[in-house]
């Protein structure tokens, strides 16, 4: 599982490393939307510094859903999917692969979205610790439950506008949880910030277990 | 079977046993709207909208119970020794009953919500998990309108309705810490708050409710069944035509599949 | 174990439709079998179905010695099908595409190389990335990929197709090399003349039924068996 992971995985990145899509398009389009956040709420620096938390962890969301549609994307063109079918991967490899390659793109577009706040909102960061931890967890939770709902809408037509109506409600809590701990991370609230990071551990983790053993269900079902 | 079987000669969903529950779930309604509207008095704080507890309080019950239905019998199909089409039409059935409650619910809430804490809508705790599931069973309802095989579809609905029904517990933790407004459970206090007609009236309420559920949960049932069996019975003519694409009358016996399509797929499925 | 496939009434569905409607195959182990028959007959599906990529809903259905209708997986990794898909990645270069299959299905990365120098993949096209190749291009990477893992049971659909003459003899000369090295071959193919001398024996597909299975070995099957969909 653990080698058909690496191979998936290391694909996946192989991939972006020459098609670019992440640093080209989707990165661009996170500091687009910061930007735009800031045209919406006419450039009020007392709420854009405020309400930083939820607007970098909503671009966070959008951007993951278009990594999850890039990602099934790749498996749908010129049978590909039937390829990695054929190839007798491991299914749990399979998940774990793809969700990692994931997870890695959006912790460099939080990297760049990170900066983004800092200069656009004017963020200054202070529990650094609870800060990475608890977007750690939040990548995690937001790739492996992408990654299932991305294989579990791939192949179907209508993926594209199913693929978020049916992630958005899903990874609610990860917002709630990401944006809470980070606004106590950020000195924004007195409460404590630590106990939203055990929600968001799990949500990662509920997401990777069943991930795990569900994912040959859907991988067979074409 | 015997129940398909009946259903089969009616042409219908209807038979003797839906139709007494049918009437069972009349009578309830227009006696808990009775005792409801005439017989049970006004609240001393709330005044005329306390009547609005013989709906909320059912329908909120009855939409986390099909949701329940939903993922319990949904995990019941993924497990391989109970994997049956049958509890894909269940969770089919529980969950449509279930975003109607939930609609209800959510509807009801606000009509309450409105004169009792002057806002329509209110980020509580329990009002945000509510419109939370209902938004991830309606993209659940979405996925299952999607074609295709239907024990593909069936498999891809069952995953998404376990990993949903994991994720409540989450949601619940992740909107009580956010914000917690809603009243407590009124009947199970220690102290009720609630007396005489209004307690009687209230536990009919879920009474009716509760045949209502089972009421529309067996007609949408059946629907399910019907469908498939619409299908099912176009598999013999349907390989006939394909063999006769190619010229050929008959080649040895018409491979069966044996009752349903369920049942051979259900070895197939074991991966 | 000689009988490399074995199907029985096989029915496959591709949502209610049954592409294949009760088919009975049986090939052998070193045997190349070529499947005729008009387009929409089932070939296809007949082949992929072998692959365990379509699933066999009723029927009886093993390949190289696992039972298909229980567990399609178990024997993915020793088939290869070489379709009208490539299952390749446009955005990968063709070494790394062929690096990925072969590392994929658990093969030795080693038989990269050779493979792709047999199949004339040397220098810039090795490098370039699969989505700037023409078609034919894309096609001897695949081929490249099917040659590196070696599988047990190569299944071809349309092989020839794309292909250019060097090439179409060269795919000729992989195949019988590959069944001396003792593989087993089923393939699909519209170009009569060519895939008859390669083929041992011919099945012939029609209405999602194996209309005519001949039983000999003789290198060309007299044309009464084909059968007129």
């Amino acid at each position: 599982m653990w080698r058909d992971a690496v191979v998936v995985g290391g694909k996946d990145l192989r991939v972006e490393m020459h098609s670019r899509v992440t640093t080209t398009q989707v990165a661009p389009y996170a500091i687009l939307v910061l930007l735009l956040f800031g045209f919406a709420f006419d450039q009020n620096h007392a709420i854009l510094s405020q309400a930083a938390p939820g607007l970098f962890w909503m671009a966070v969301l959008l951007c993951s859903m278009l990594a999850v549609q890039r990602s099934f994307a790749l498996e749908a063109a010129d049978g590909a999917r039937d390829g990695l079918r054929l190839s007798g991967l491991d299914p749990a490899g399979i998940f774990l692969g793809k969700a990692a390659a994931v997870a890695l793109q959006l912790v460099i577009l939080e990297v760049v979205l990170g900066l983004g706040i800092a200069v656009l909102f004017g963020t200054t960061f202070h529990n650094p610790a609870l800060l990475v931890l608890s977007a750690a967890a939040a990548t995690v939770g937001l790739a492996s439950a992408g990654t299932l709902y991305g294989m579990v809408a791939a192949g179907l037509r209508v993926r594209e506008t199913l693929l978020p109506l049916l992630i958005l409600p899903v990874v609610a809590p990860v917002l709630l949880g990401a944006t809470q701990a980070w606004m106590a991370a950020l000195g924004l609230t007195t409460a404590d910030g630590w106990r939203w990071l055990t929600l968001l551990v799990s949500f990662a983790a509920i997401y990777v277990t069943f991930g795990v053993l569900s994912f040959s269900v859907l991988v067979e079902e074409a | 079977m015997v129940m398909v079987r009946r259903m089969l000669e009616y042409r219908g969903t209807g038979d003797r046993v839906t139709r007494i529950l049918g009437l069972v779930t009349l009578v309830l309604v227009a006696v808990t709207a009775w005792l409801g509207l005439v017989v049970s008095p006004p609240d001393k704080v709330q005044g005329q909208l306390v009547r609005l507890i013989y709906v909320h309080p059912a329908a909120a019950t009855a939409c986390y119970v099909g949701f329940g239905l939903c993922a319990f019998a949904s995990l019941a199909y993924l497990w391989p020794r109970t994997r049956s089409r049958r509890w894909d039409r269940l969770a089919a059935a529980s969950a449509e009953i279930g975003v109607v409650f939930c609609i209800l619910t959510l509807v009801t809430g606000s009509i309450w919500g409105r004169p009792a804490w002057g806002v329509w809508w209110t980020w509580d705790a329990r009002l945000t998990l509510t419109a939370l599931l209902l938004a991830v069973f309606l993209g659940y309802l979405a996925l299952r309108r999607t074609g295709g095989d239907p024990d593909s579809r069936a498999k891809r609905c069952a995953v998404v309705a376990v990993v949903c029904a994991l994720l409540v517990p989450v949601d619940h933790e992740a909107t009580t810490w956010w914000q917690t407004l809603h009243q407590g459970n009124t009947i199970l206090r220690p102290n009720p708050l609630i007396h005489g007609w209004q307690l009687l009236t209230m536990l009919i309420s879920f009474v009716t409710y509760g045949f209502l559920f089972a009421w529309l949960l067996v007609h949408r049932y059946r629907v399910e069944v019907l469908e498939d069996r619409f299908e099912d019975e176009g598999y013999e003519v349907a390989i006939a035509e394909r063999r006769a694409e190619g010229g050929v009358v008959t080649i040895g016996p018409s491979p069966v599949l044996s009752e349903s399509l369920s049942v051979s797929t259900q070895k197939a499925g074991q991966s | 174990m000689d009988q490399v496939i074995h199907f029985r009434s096989a029915v496959a569905l591709a949502g209610r439709f049954p592409v294949l409607a009760g088919a009975d195959l049986d090939v052998a182990r070193g045997e190349i079998v070529l499947l005729q028959g008009a387009n929409g007959a089932g070939k296809t599906s007949l082949l992929r179905a072998c692959a365990g990529l379509l699933r066999v809903a009723a029927g009886e259905a093993w390949v190289l010695g696992e039972n298909l209708v229980a567990d399609p997986r178990a024997v993915r990794r020793r088939i290869g099908l070489f379709g009208h898909s490539t299952a390749l990645y446009e955005d990968l270069n063709a070494v790394d595409n062929v690096r990925f299959a072969v590392r994929a299905s658990g093969g030795a990365v080693s038989a990269v190389v050779p493979a792709m120098e047999r199949l004339g993949l040397t220098g810039r096209l090795t490098a370039t990335s699969v989505g700037a190749l023409s078609a034919g291009q894309r096609r001897r990477v695949a081929l490249a990929v099917l040659l590196a893992r070696d599988p047990e049971l190569w299944l071809l659909d349309e092989p020839h197709a794309g292909l250019d003459a060097e090439h179409r003899d060269l795919l000729d000369v992989l195949v019988e090399e590959a069944v001396g090295r003792g593989a087993t071959v089923v393939l699909a193919s519209h170009e009569a003349d060519r895939a008859r001398r390669l083929a041992g024996r011919i099945v012939t597909v029609a209405g999602g039924v194996v209309s005519a299975q001949a039983p000999s070995l003789s290198p060309v099957q007299p044309e009464a068996t084909a059968h007129v969909a």
